[in-house]
């Protein structure tokens, strides 16, 4: 297939997964918020939970140019609706949009209708009704949006090389964003020192695995209190959680294991060594090292192969 | 749709007895419907000298126009007459140049023409087709009979509207179709590729097609897109080719890929910066050296635009005596040529009842339509004549016929024209029907989308 319409395809799937794990961060963030914490030293902002969606995605320096004080309102309006933000929801909804628009013949006319749909709703939608409605409100329908193209790309769609690209930038964008998601425990202080492993940590991480989905498959799994250990297990190594690290890692090595040819199976090794360090990683190893300096590690590497499949498959420089 | 006494025509009575019988509730509702539906499914259109971005809905209406079968019968084998003859002239024009030297033609409107390519002089193309895809526009006037008002051979438009426009009433009104014997036009892709195909460069036992595209910013990109997905073949733009070795290449994920034939909804003079206009960013540069050597096929070929030329449009009858020997079976339109000084004393002393149109106009811009103009208008248009008078020809106002409409205060006539698409590749094929544009204000003869016309959907009647 066309270079250009792979690179479209890759990039549609990425934006829309993009605008549902921002969704997720602001649900888990509003979850925070609700619960009690004391600011431990007056001034430092970032120790706010409304920073934390600024910082794990990069976008904080952007957020103080525009916006003076830091509120839920602001984060809001600047993750949400704002047109100049890219990053925003309504940005990456547009994006997808117009990459459908420019490669529609690829895709079926079924999502090609279902995103079109989805993005003539999110135009007409303005703040004031995001908070007149609720905001989970709001949330729950960019997730329920990208379920649905989801599913009729799963639906729909033939097996063929526009497919592959397609899941290939779901799951890279995923592994992305579950990692910055897991990582947002990481700057969400406690009140004190005192309270790690007691009631307000507890619900810390309950938040964050109801906003990946875990909060009812850690039930199932492990039937016993929330620990750290465990949702970092879950949500890194485990491969029959949909969301974590190694299923996400899955997927991306099967799809480049069947669209590379021996001139790009570089990529697909690199992606093989990537997805090795989870099938074989042991939660101890990670919690020594640190959850925090892991993930960090893995945004990098799944970075790198990003760029590598760009190089090779959808920007070629010949 | 009426007749002289107001009666409606009897191809129309199984359509108005339903109309009479449906509640006016549910056919609002379904009007509702297919507005809703086209812009789900982004049928839409750009509009120039507008915002960027600007996508509107061209207005559809639910009430179709029919053609007997016997009215098709003739038509069509006017348009194949027509289109041939075209196809030959093409043909002659860059080679022996017969016509002109027989006298029948007059050799400055040809080879003066800022259409006329002298780089495809001498060029042979497959099969000796120029114009793959013809796009002619006919009006029904007078007593009923045919009239051909312009050739549309560079790269027309359209066709995605008569597959649309049917499908959306098949979804709409079903029943019309189980009760009526009304002839499919959904197999058109099918034919087109099986058309392209046949004209690829020879020796290709399984060429590759491909359309090319400006962009997603082109105002008839849905068209191009709906094309390609329908014949199941790459929708490229300029930058996903290149030429080497005087080869044609798609840049594709599992590296380059050669393609035979390009149906190119790219005008000429920016299909190639290296050939024509060096600032062409949407072009292939090298694709016209391809071409040349026989590497690739056009369609349409380039320099066809000499063919549909306004100026040229009067000839056509005589084209068709000198290559065919036969009478033309489709009218034209009486033209007068602003260029003779004869023909030009006559428009300017009847512009009032004239339709002026520019020769290189298109899109129903720059013409002036001589019962509906103002002093004004006419003191414009009488100074550009004697500006620029080989840039302008007048025929006379024709009585449309119309077809009732919904508006804003119900059902009402308003004016229609009709573009059937003619294939050229080893045969001569078209489907019956094409599409119907209808002009949506009271009295306007302007059907061009650009200008707030309205499309149908065309029914043609099994015999």
């Amino acid at each position: 297939m066309l270079c250009r319409t792979a690179n479209e395809l890759f990039w549609m799937s990425r934006h829309i997964e993009r605008a549902e794990n921002m969704a997720r961060m602001l649900d888990v963030t509003y979850r925070m918020s609700l619960l009690p914490y004391e600011v431990v030293e007056p001034g430092l902002a970032w120790a706010e939970p409304w920073s934390v969606p600024l910082v794990t995605s990069g976008l904080a320096t952007e957020y103080y140019e525009r916006f003076a004080e830091l509120s839920a309102q602001n984060v809001l309006r600047f993750l949400i609706l704002d047109a100049t933000n890219p990053s925003s929801i309504f940005c990456c909804l547009r994006a997808a949009r117009e990459s459908a628009r420019s490669v529609r013949g690829a895709i079926t006319s079924e999502m090609y209708e279902d995103l079109n749909s989805a993005w003539l709703e999110i135009r007409r939608v303005d703040f004031a009704r995001v908070e007149a409605d609720g905001v989970s409100e709001f949330l729950d329908w960019v997730k329920m949006r990208s379920h649905l193209f989801r599913g009729v790309t799963f639906g729909t769609m033939l097996r063929d090389e526009a497919y592959h690209f397609i899941r290939l930038g779901t799951h890279l964008e995923r592994a992305d964003n579950t990692a910055r998601i897991l990582d947002v425990k990481y700057h969400t202080l406690l009140p004190s020192a005192a309270d790690v492993g007691g009631a307000v940590d507890y619900y810390q991480w309950g938040a964050l695995l109801r906003s990946v989905s875990g909060f009812e498959s850690y039930r199932k799994i492990y039937s016993d209190v929330i620990t750290p250990r465990r949702v970092a297990e879950l949500l890194i190594l485990r491969e029959d959680m949909p969301r974590s690290l190694h299923a996400c890692m899955n997927f991306i090595h099967e799809t480049l294991e069947r669209i590379c040819d021996p001139s790009t199976r570089e990529v697909e090794r690199s992606a093989g060594e990537l997805h090795a360090k989870l099938h074989y990683g042991k939660t101890d190893d990670i919690i020594r090292f640190g959850l925090h300096e892991y993930l960090v590690d893995f945004l990098a590497r799944i970075s790198t192969l990003g760029n590598d499949i760009s190089r090779h498959f959808l920007v070629p420089s010949y | 749709m009426l007749t002289a006494a107001g009666l409606a025509r009897s191809h129309y009575l199984p359509f108005s007895g339903w109309l009479e019988k449906t509640p006016p509730a549910r056919i609002a509702q379904k009007r509702d419907e297919a507005e809703r539906a086209f812009h789900r499914v982004g049928i839409t259109f750009a509009v120039y000298g507008e915002d960027g971005g600007t996508e509107r809905l061209i207005p559809f209406d639910i009430v179709p126009r029919i053609i007997p079968a016997d009215e098709w019968k003739l038509l069509e084998r006017g348009l194949r007459q027509r289109v041939q003859a075209l196809n030959l002239f093409l043909h002659d024009i860059y080679h022996e140049q017969a016509i002109l030297k027989a006298g029948r033609l007059p050799a400055e409107r040809v080879l003066n023409n800022a259409q006329f390519r002298p780089e495809m002089r001498g060029m042979d193309v497959p099969g000796g087709i120029y114009a793959h895809i013809a796009g002619v526009d006919v009006v029904r006037a007078g007593e009923g009979e045919y009239y051909v008002l312009e050739d549309n051979l560079r790269v027309p438009s359209g066709v995605s509207y008569m597959l649309e426009n049917r499908k959306m009433m098949m979804r709409l009104f079903p029943e019309l179709f189980a009760t009526q014997s009304i002839r499919p036009v959904q197999h058109y892709p099918d034919l087109l590729l099986e058309n392209l195909r046949t004209v690829a460069p020879s020796g290709e036992e399984l060429p590759t097609v491909a359309v090319l595209t400006p962009g997603a910013h082109n105002s008839a990109y849905y068209e191009h897109a709906f094309l390609a997905q329908q014949m199941g073949v790459e929708l490229v733009e300029g930058q996903d080719l290149f030429v080497q070795n005087e080869t044609v290449y798609m840049r594709t994920t599992r590296g380059p890929q050669r393609v035979h034939v390009l149906y190119r909804r790219v005008d000429d003079d920016f299909l190639d910066p290296r050939a024509f206009r060096t600032d062409s960013m949407i072009g292939v540069p090298g694709l016209f050296a391809a071409y040349r050597a026989g590497r690739v096929t056009l369609a349409n070929a380039i320099g066809t635009g000499v063919a549909d030329d306004k100026s040229i449009y009067p000839y056509v009858g005589e084209m068709i005596r000198f290559y065919l020997a036969e009478e033309p079976v489709l009218n034209n339109v009486p033209t007068y040529l602003c260029h003779r000084a004869e023909d030009r004393a006559y428009v300017l002393e009847h512009l009032p009842e004239l339709v002026v149109k520019e020769t290189h106009g298109a899109g129903g811009y720059g013409m002036l339509v001589g019962p509906a103009s103002t002093a004004a208008e006419r003191e414009t248009f009488r100074a550009r004549i004697l500006a620029h008078p080989d840039q302008y020809i007048a025929q006379p106002t024709l009585a449309l016929s119309t077809c009732p409409t919904f508006v804003e205060s119900g059902l009402a006539p308003r004016h229609i024209d009709l573009r059937p698409y003619v294939l050229s590749g080893k045969t001569v094929d078209l489907v019956p029907g094409g599409l119907t544009r209808v002009a949506l204000r009271e009295g306007s003869l302007v059907v061009n989308s650009s200008q707030g016309g309205g499309t149908k959907d065309t029914w043609v009647l099994a015999g």
